[in-house]
């Protein structure tokens, strides 16, 4: 179920600005990509390439090739609403729908899909939560709105309504900056469970955090401010932290710089 | 894709039922909506004509009923249901825009081409003395000057007190008393203008006054002051805090700071506020019928005797009733319009002048 | 604001100035009495509309040989004096209802349209025009209804009638020109759309980026993302929205005055012509009306007055109710 991304030759624009330039990488399944970069390089930006979600800023669009298992998600007959429906997506900021209960937060992505049976929904949801590790807090109160819940659990109620409809890839851009140490443990260790069953790609600030979770680790910089963003390596994490190949990587992981 | 997936957690790549061309998807061409619009607009006047239905409504209607199922049904076969359901709604807001353009455009249309055969010079300097009401003569300058009196009286009342509210209540307000006062704002929004003809109607049934300009622009004014409050309360909110501290620090007294850091800066926007009230009120007709009383004659003394208004003018036109009075009334209406559409574009274009510079 | 900062006499600067601290106490207990006394007359000039006009209503009701409530006839001159507001209220809640009906989907139509689909280039001047809109007079709407609009409609009049003259509220039984209650639901409705527009298309654009991204991430369609975000978010705006329209629709004198041909019947038969509304019944009354005929009209517009107050009152409350909801949750 997770697959391979293959991203060759790709740059992204917000109208006239070119934001990223011309990155080209794969991001292995089953395993968890880091994005690690100075603020404003592009990782963000890069990560919403990935999903369509780029194209949803006015101004933004995309050139270059985004493979999902040989599956061009840039093709002319694809439809930007069944890529996102397999690449999922959690949010910098938890953002359950204020106004649905937890039960309705997991469910509405299936519901969106066709008619479920109600017994069907219960285990999805069940399963669905108990993946994000939240089941045993929230189980007697599905029915209460999610907006109810602290920080850390909105966020892993937002990583069960994205897990809920069985995506290949899920993308995290910066999951826990809004979370508290504890609450940041929790996600982490999640993720380490969910690259079980998904590709995994995230966004992050937090160089220990990246070298906590991640397989692989892809630096970004920029050359200027006001420059687009490039990839400046791509390795597996114990290697672009402990001997990395690009000398600004270093730079930056040693503090000397960013 | 997996529907339903049956709570497996470790699934084998192959065994996914997931088909070679997962994200690919039949969809309809994007000039499809085109096509369709052509095709309902040719049933929507076809179907009519033959059975002989004449309004041009009905045209409309049937051919955008038409537009609706058409492309609902050719997305559901074509695509899949949810693709029709989102096209539908797509469909849905742009009926909904041209249901909404069309009576409008006809308004200004009407206004326009009817209003431009009577309107000259003569018109704007000529009052109705001795006009009779099928008679094509006459002109609209008694209640040109009439309109721009109670208004400016109107206008004069509610300024100054519609600032002061305002002030009270951003920079000195809080307790019960600005809680009552910004209620009672909204109170006063929502009043309609004939019941604010109604209340100066009762003071002078009580204190046996007569009809005058003056009276009209008194329940204008009542009109207008909400209006000044609220505008100049947004605006005067948007003030950051850090300018009013900077010149109290200086030793400055809050009724200078007020006077002189705190409204200046708001300016713009106060004035935006204040000419969108204008042509607001400059529209108002019931009260006028009640308060001022109407006439044919240049009266240019807005605190004695009857005057006319543009928009009083207008209705008394309009229920002569005859040809020429309808030319005159539709003549008014376009120079109502004109005046009231000047001031509007004049306050947005101070609003963008005067907006405050983003950093960006 | 102001109001919060602790700063309200800063201790005099060491510049030595002619006394600054008396002239600025002096100056500011003048400009804090103007202010409030400005606050205060306003709220003076609420209280004496509802006082002047219970007032002058009274005069009115105690002569009346009526019922105010019940009776179908508007004669304050006759004698013995009759007149009830029966018709005025039946007619100003049914022109207005239909006026909601109509207005209140096309509205949210078009601001959903204006914030979420019109391409980008467009939404800005669309917005523009509906404000612009909202700025024409109601006396031009009034004699483009009557003039254009009327004979138009005569059309689809006819049609209703035969096409659902069975639903007894489309069962036009007298002819006539369509100067009915219907056709002025329709004026209506054209005239509150801007509004009930534009403050549905402020709430619409205040959805936060956010829960709209987590329905597109969710691989919801633009539909989609407007049911399970956008409406959620903008239900209380449209409510209120469509609250402050009745409030316009309720009052409105010209555009009725022109368009309809009154009578004073109670008929569900919205076709027909005929039926009246508080402000067209004063307008139209008022030339012929004496003295006491007009505290009779003074009488029927209290209640018009009470009506808006109770319809802007609960707009304002769930506006209110909204603010607290929303900034609890930012």
């Amino acid at each position: 179920m997770a697959k391979r991304i293959d991203i060759s030759g790709l740059s992204a624009f917000y109208g006239n600005h070119k934001a990223i330039e011309d990155i080209s990488m794969t991001v292995e399944p089953r395993s968890v990509t880091a994005f690690i970069g100075p603020s404003g390089c592009g990782k963000s930006t890069f990560l919403r390439t990935l999903n369509r979600m780029h194209e949803v800023t006015p101004g933004g669009r995309v050139e270059g090739k985004v493979l999902l298992d040989d599956e061009n998600l840039y093709d002319s007959n694809v439809d930007p609403v069944t890529v996102r429906r397999t690449v999922g997506m959690v949010f910098q900021r938890p953002n359950p729908f204020p106004t649905m209960s937890i039960f309705d937060n997991v469910a509405a992505g299936l519901r969106l899909n066709g008619s479920y049976r109600k017994s069907e929904l219960n285990d999805v949801v069940e399963k669905s939560l108990r993946g994000a590790n939240l089941w045993n807090e929230v189980k007697d109160r599905l029915n209460k709105p999610g907006s109810g819940l602290s920080g850390g659990q909105q966020q892993r109620l937002c990583i069960a309504r994205a897990i809920a409809v069985e995506p290949q890839v899920l993308l995290m851009d910066e999951p826990c900056s809004a979370l508290d140490p504890i609450s940041t443990l929790a996600i982490e260790d999640l993720i380490g469970e969910l690259k079980e069953r998904f590709t995994i790609v995230i966004v992050t600030h937090n160089m220990q955090q990246a070298a906590r979770v991640s397989d692989r680790t892809a630096f970004f910089n920029l050359a200027a401010v006001g420059k687009p963003g490039r990839l400046i390596e791509i390795d597996e994490t114990e290697r672009i932290f402990s001997n990395p190949s690009v000398q600004a990587t270093e730079d930056y992981i040693s503090g000397r710089f960013g | 894709m997996s529907h339903a997936p049956t709570g497996v957690i470790e699934r084998p790549t192959p065994a996914s039922p997931t088909p070679k061309s997962s994200l690919g998807s039949r969809s309809l061409p994007r000039l499809a909506p085109l096509g369709f619009a052509v095709v309902s607009v040719a049933l929507g006047i076809g179907i009519p004509l033959a059975a002989g239905w004449h309004s041009r409504i009905q045209w409309g209607m049937l051919s955008a009923l038409f537009f609706l199922a058409i492309s609902y049904v050719v997305t559901t076969i074509v695509e899949n249901q949810r693709q029709a359901r989102d096209r539908l709604a797509t469909s849905v807001m742009w009926v909904c825009f041209l249901i909404a353009v069309v009576p409008l455009a006809s308004l200004l249309w009407t206004t326009i081409v009817r209003g431009a055969e009577r309107l000259d010079g003569y018109f704007l300097t000529h009052s109705m003395a001795g006009v009779l009401g099928s008679e094509h003569s006459g002109g609209v300058y008694h209640a040109l000057i009439g309109t721009l009196e109670q208004v400016g009286i109107a206008t004069v009342i509610s300024v100054p007190f519609g600032l002061l509210t305002a002030v009270y209540l951003v920079e000195y307000g809080k307790g019960t008393l600005a809680k009552a006062v910004t209620f009672f704002v909204d109170v006063m929004t929502g009043i309609p203008s004939i019941v604010a003809g109604l209340f100066i109607l009762s003071i002078m049934l009580i204190a046996s006054i007569e009809p005058s300009g003056l009276m009209g622009a008194l329940a204008l004014a009542i009109l207008m002051v909400p209006v000044v409050v609220r505008s100049t309360e947004e605006m005067l909110k948007l003030v950051p805090n850090e300018l009013r501290e900077a010149s109290l620090a200086l030793g400055i007294p809050k009724w200078r700071t007020i006077l002189k850091v705190v409204l200046p800066t708001a300016i713009g926007g106060i004035t935006t506020g204040v000419m969108l009230a204008i042509a607001r009120i400059a529209g108002e007709t019931a009260p006028i019928i009640l308060l001022v009383f109407g006439s044919q004659l240049i009266n240019t003394n807005p605190f004695e005797g009857a005057q006319s208004s543009l928009p009083f003018y207008i209705y008394e036109q309009y229920r002569i009733g005859e040809a020429a009075s309808y030319d005159r009334a539709w003549a008014a209406a376009l120079v109502l319009i004109a005046f009231v559409m000047i001031l509007n574009l004049v306050a947005r274009g101070i609003a963008r002048w005067k907006a405050p510079k983003t950093g960006r | 604001m102001a109001s919060t900062t602790p700063i309200d006499t800063p201790p005099a600067p060491p510049v030595p100035r002619p006394s600054p601290r008396s002239t600025g106490r002096m100056g500011d207990k003048i400009f804090l009495g103007l202010s409030r006394g400005s606050g205060i007359l306003l709220l003076v000039i609420m209280a004496s509309i509802a006082v002047f006009l219970s007032y002058r209503s009274a005069i009115a009701i105690s002569e009346n040989e009526g019922n105010f409530l019940t009776t179908f006839d508007w004669n304050p001159a006759g004698d013995p004096p009759v007149f009830g507001i029966a018709v005025l209220l039946f007619g100003t809640v049914v022109s207005s209802i239909i006026a909601m009906v109509i207005a209140v989907p096309i509205a949210v139509g078009i601001a959903l349209f204006i914030s979420h689909y019109a391409p980008r280039k467009l939404a800005a001047p669309i917005a523009y025009v509906v404000d612009l809109l909202a700025a024409v007079p109601s006396i031009v709407y009034g004699i483009w209804g009557a003039l254009v609009l009327v004979p138009y409609l005569e059309g689809l009049n006819l049609w209703l009638d035969d096409f659902f003259g069975w639903t007894y509220l489309f069962d036009k039984t007298e002819i006539g020109i369509p100067r009915s209650l219907f056709t002025v639901g329709i004026l209506l409705a054209i005239m509150i759309l801007p509004i009930v527009t534009s403050v549905s298309r402020e709430v619409f654009l205040q959805v936060p980026k956010m829960n709209e991204e987590a329905a597109l991430a969710l691989g919801a369609t633009r539909w989609e993302v407007i049911r399970l975000s956008v409406l959620p978010f903008g239900r209380s705006g449209i409510i209120s929205a469509s609250m402050l329209g009745l409030g316009r629709a309720l009052g409105e004198t010209m555009a009725v005055a022109t368009v309809l041909s009154p009578s004073f019947l109670i008929s569900l038969h919205v076709l027909n012509p005929g039926g009246g509304t508080f402000a067209q019944n004063i307008a139209a009354k008022f030339g012929e009306a004496d003295a006491f005929g007009r505290d009779a009209l003074i009488a029927s517009g209290l209640v018009l007055f009470v009506l808006t107050l109770l319809v802007n009152g609960a707009a304002r409350l769930i506006i209110a109710r909204r603010k607290e909801y929303s900034g609890a949750n930012a």
